[in-house]
Formats: C-alpha cells, sequence, structure tokens
C-alpha cells in the first residue's frame, strides 16, 4: 500500500463529511480530467472558521486531503485558515504518493475558495461560478513539467522520460 | 478470513498439478534444448510435448507454429512490430481498433515513431467492433490488422472470424490478442482463420511471465528478441523450461476442463448481475450480455470513485479491480470506457470483476453485500450523488 497511515486514516474515518446547508461560504473545485470534485463549507463567527464539513468525489488520497484540511481550518482565524496550502496538507498527511500530489492538489483549494466566497457575500457580491482547474496547464515559469511527477520534459515530449506516462499537448 | 478474490485477471491460482510439473521441472535440473548431447535431449523432448499441449489448446494445425514468450505482453509486441519490420517494404499502414490493450496501443506508438501510419476503428456501445468499419479502414499500403479477441476491461468478444474473413480476401496479415479469451472460452485458430494470436499462460491458471504466440505457416515477421535459432528462428534466447511445463500442464486442463470452467463462471456471472442490479441503484453494466467473457463483470457505479471502493473492500478482505484514471497511477480515464459512451466520472467509479474456478456462490453474495455498504458509505460523501438527488428532487 502506497498511502501513509495517516492517509488511510483519514480515509477510513473521515473528519466532518457533510453537507452544510446554511454554509457561510462554499468552495466547490474539480478536476475534469482526473474527475475528483470537492466540495468545501464553512461556517464563520468572529472572523473564524466555526464549523467546516466536505464533500468529495475521488480517489482515497483526495477524501484524505479533504478529511485533513478540514480538520486544520476548524477553529482557525480566516487569515490563519489562508496560510493552510496544499503542501502543508500533504505533509500534514505523512506525505503522498508522488502521482496523488497532483490528484489532490484540491484540499486547500477548495478551502480558499469557501473563504473568498465567503467574504464575497459579505461584500455584497454575487456568488462565482468556481473555475475547473486544469491540471495539464503546469508550466512554472518558460519550462515545462510532467503533470504526473513534476519532473521537467521537453515541449514536443509525447511521453515523460521520468515516469513514462503520455503527455497532453499542452503541459 | 480468507481473501475473496474478484481480481482474477491480475492474478489466479496455479493449478496444483501445474505447481508440480514446475517442481519436477526443477528438480530435474533440465538441461539446455539446443545441446546436441543426450542432457540436451531430455530437455528438447520435455519442450516438445509442451508445444503439443499448447498447440491443442488453440487447435493449432502445427505445434511448429506455436513460439514461447515471456508472456501475452511479449506475443503482442512481436506480432505487431515483427509484421510492421518484416512488411515495410509493402506499405506502413496498420489498423486496429480503439479499446485495445497498452501493449497494442503502445507498440503501434513506438512505430508511429518510425513513420508507421495507423487507422483506429471505433467500437459500439457495447464494446463490438464493425468488421465493415474494418474494411473500409484497409488500404493499398495496409499490412497488417491487429484487432483483440475480448476485452480485458469490459469483456465484450469481437467478430474475429467476420473480420479475418475481410483481412484474407486483401491479403492483410491479421494479429488477434487473444489474451484474456485463451483457456477462458473456446478459441481455435482455424475456425477464427487469424494468421497471428497471442496468449498468456497467467490467464489460465499457468504461471505468469510465460505466453505464446501462434504463427500461422508462411506468415511474414521478424523475431522480436534477436539472438540464436531457438523457437524455429523465432524466438531467441534459452527456453524459460519451467515455465513453459506449466503452461504446458495448464494448456492440457483447460482443454479438458473448459466447458465445466465456462458453466461454473456463467453461473457466478448471472448471480454477480442480478445481485448487483437488484441491490445498488444508478450502475451500468458495461460490455455486451451475449459476446461477452464469462469470467468478468464490468461495472460503473455512478457518484463514486473506484479506488475508494477497492481500498474500503480490501479492509472487508475482498480484492478487485477499479479502472478509475486516479487508481490505476496514469491518471487517465480508461480509453476503453471512454470509446463504449462512459463520461469521465463513470468512467472513474468502474470497477472489474473477475472470477473463476475457487470462487463459489456465497462469495459473490458476501461482496454485494459489502459493496452496498461501501457503496452508501462514499455516495454519503460525494458531492456528484447530491447534486444528482437535488436534482431527482
Amino acid at each position: 500500500m502506497a498511502y501513509s497511515e495517516v492517509v488511510m486514516d483519514h480515509f477510513k474515518n473521515p473528519r466532518n463529511v457533510g453537507e452544510m446547508k446554511d454554509a457561510d461560504g462554499v468552495g466547490e473545485v474539480g478536476n475534469p480530467i482526473c474527475g475528483d470534485m470537492m466540495s468545501i463549507y464553512i461556517k464563520v463567527k468572529d472572523d473564524r472558521i466555526d464549523d467546516i464539513k466536505f464533500l468529495t468525489f475521488g480517489c482515497g488520497a483526495a477524501i484524505a486531503v479533504s478529511s485533513m484540511v478540514t480538520e486544520m481550518a476548524k477553529g482557525k482565524s480566516l487569515e490563519d485558515a489562508k496560510k493552510i496550502t496544499n503542501k502543508s496538507v500533504a505533509q500534514a498527511l505523512a506525505g503522498l504518493p508522488t502521482n496523488k500530489l497532483h490528484c489532490s492538489n484540491l484540499g486547500a483549494d477548495a478551502l480558499h475558495a469557501a473563504i473568498q466566497n465567503y467574504l464575497d457575500r459579505q461584500a455584497g457580491k454575487a456568488d462565482k461560478e468556481t473555475k475547473r482547474k486544469d491540471p495539464h496547464q503546469h508550466t512554472h515559469g518558460d519550462k515545462c513539467y510532467c503533470p504526473y511527477c513534476d519532473v521537467e520534459v521537453e515541449e514536443a515530449s509525447p511521453v515523460c522520460v521520468n515516469c513514462g506516462r503520455e503527455l497532453e499537448a499542452a503541459h | 478470513m480468507k481473501v475473496i478474490n474478484l481480481d482474477y485477471l491480475a492474478s489466479n491460482p496455479l493449478l496444483p498439478q501445474v505447481q508440480e510439473a514446475m517442481i519436477e521441472a526443477i528438480r530435474k535440473s533440465y538441461g539446455n534444448p539446443s545441446s546436441q548431447h543426450q542432457i540436451g535431449d531430455k530437455a528438447a523432448t520435455a519442450l516438445a510435448k509442451a508445444r503439443e499441449q499448447v498447440a491443442r489448446l488453440i487447435n493449432a494445425p502445427s505445434e511448429k507454429e506455436v513460439v514461447f514468450t515471456s508472456g501475452g505482453t511479449e506475443s503482442v509486441n512481436h506480432a505487431v512490430k515483427g509484421v510492421a519490420f518484416a512488411n515495410a517494404d509493402k506499405g506502413k499502414h496498420i489498423v486496429t481498433s480503439n479499446i485495445e490493450h497498452n501493449a497494442v496501443l503502445r507498440s503501434l506508438r513506438a512505430l508511429k515513431m518510425m513513420d508507421y501510419k495507423v487507422t483506429s476503428v471505433p467500437v459500439d456501445s457495447y464494446g463490438r467492433v464493425n468488421p465493415d468499419d474494418v474494411a473500409k479502414a484497409i488500404k493499398d499500403d495496409t499490412i497488417l490488422v491487429t484487432i483483440m479477441h475480448s476485452n480485458n476491461e469490459i469483456g465484450t468478444i469481437q467478430p474475429i472470424a467476420e473480420i479475418a474473413k475481410i483481412t484474407r480476401e486483401r491479403k492483410v496479415i491479421f494479429h488477434c490478442d487473444a489474451v484474456d479469451s485463451v483457456g477462458v472460452v473456446p478459441v481455435d485458430v482455424q475456425k477464427l482463420g487469424v494468421d497471428l494470436l497471442s496468449f498468456a499462460a497467467n490467464q489460465f491458471y499457468g504461471p505468469s511471465g510465460v505466453g505464446g504466440l501462434y504463427i500461422r505457416r508462411g506468415t511474414r515477421i521478424w523475431p522480436l528478441v534477436d539472438g540464436g535459432v531457438q523457437e524455429n528462428n523465432k524466438r531467441a534466447g534459452t527456453e524459460n523450461l519451467i515455465g513453459i511445463f506449466g503452461m504446458g500442464v495448464a494448456a492440457e486442463l483447460a482443454v479438458r476442463d473448459l466447458d465445466a470452467r465456462m458453466l461454473h463462471a456463467g453461473e457466478l456471472k448471472e448471480r454477480l448481475i442480478r445481485g448487483l442490479e437488484a441491490r445498488i441503484e444508478d450502475i451500468i453494466i458495461n460490455g455486451h450480455r451475449e459476446f461477452s467473457l464469462p469470467n468478468l463483470v464490468s461495472v460503473s457505479i455512478r457518484y463514486i470513485e473506484g479506488e475508494g471502493v477497492v481500498l474500503m473492500l480490501d479492509e472487508e478482505g475482498i480484492a478487485v479491480s477499479t479502472r478509475s484514471a486516479c487508481a490505476a497511477g496514469a491518471l487517465q480515464a480508461s480509453h476503453v470506457l471512454l470509446s463504449i459512451g462512459r463520461d469521465f466520472a463513470d468512467a472513474q467509479g468502474t470497477l472489474v470483476l473477475s472470477f473463476g474456478i475457487t470462487t463459489t456462490e456465497a462469495e459473490i453474495d458476501r461482496f454485494v453485500d459489502a459493496l452496498e455498504t461501501v457503496v452508501r458509505t462514499l455516495r454519503n460523501m460525494s458531492p456528484l450523488y447530491l447534486k444528482a438527488r437535488e436534482a431527482a428532487a
């Protein structure tokens, strides 16, 4: 089994699962290619995340990430919750397999989207359509990286030299 | 508790008789069948016997038309690349289908880098190729048609004999990847009329790491592995005798027991589909109901993702396989499921259940019970399920 014990624990006993009908902010992120979808609901009191719930369609890692991110955010001030990153979630889970880092990057994104949605609502703005992430737009700077293992690849390369997976034209 | 194996396609048990043959081969420490002395003669005699056993399984006219390989993947690579290389003077066009195994797809990908051209014909919603599409795809410079006998994800069996009729008329070599069929359903190379046919021992209770390629006499093909004159000059390298002897015995038993195995698997399949349809809502049974492997069921469970199902069932002592992109490591939705019209989300929630001689009705029932619970748990945390319920309300 490639997953850490922490991941398996959060997958088997996910914390904060469920819908929140009277949420103050909702973050929905999805990944059309991999097929992961994540919704995070927050209840805010005195600029703190008073309650948080999630719904996730995705693999074991995605569920564990959702569970962990809700646990990390619960009780935190909005400012501190914004500082939670995909990386810190993965660290708290004692690591994720490299190909799952990519698949499970939704956790902090969904949380941040929920916070933004709360702030927008406070500012009187209407709910925005959540932007869907495309995992194949992983260009940092002018170099291209394999979306699966994050190793540098040549622009025109049809396969990743490191993990051997087929690459889409835009990576 | 005994683990319930519903992932027979990945691994099925070695039959006791197969184990014995392999252990005996180790104990006897056979020589090299290519040697010109008596140590080698014994090995050569035993190798010839295994070749006859395997030839009988696919009804090859002559055992000389059977080449032993390191498994299904090598057989497929050999067939596809070997024909491409040997016939490049005639043309560089190859016809295949949209739902082939990666062994075929990636062999073709390699050939495309060498300027070969590939036409891939579509399949219908059951995963069947229309032979007319193959006929239309064949051009003057077509040198090879490669279509699988049965699909490893949805079990659909192709009209191979009809396609072979076309390739014979058009004088194009036909390779059939029959890895998931040989030893499971009747496969007769003469009735099918194919030129090349790939198969593997581990699909019929033989060892993994050994397979075969049927090469009809007179077929223009190059070796894939170059070196000595073994395997009638078609596959160099000292033979894997231990594996081959195991395969020979497994082939003999497959011939003897094929009808009984098919009957047993077919009953389990019916029970499994009935159970799934009765107990779990919003599922799609994939593949053809008639032209299909008896030992495989593909089910798309809507609104959930397959890897979660695999992990949760594993906790319950049940082994299944998923075609979810996330679990595959490749992070790509199954090309087979997309080809038959499943969308990305439904492809994500697809399980491949495969079973065999040791599987019991009680195991099928226990699986359906466990799956019902797992599906409920995962759907209760799925935003897609919530949306579907809201839409229905």
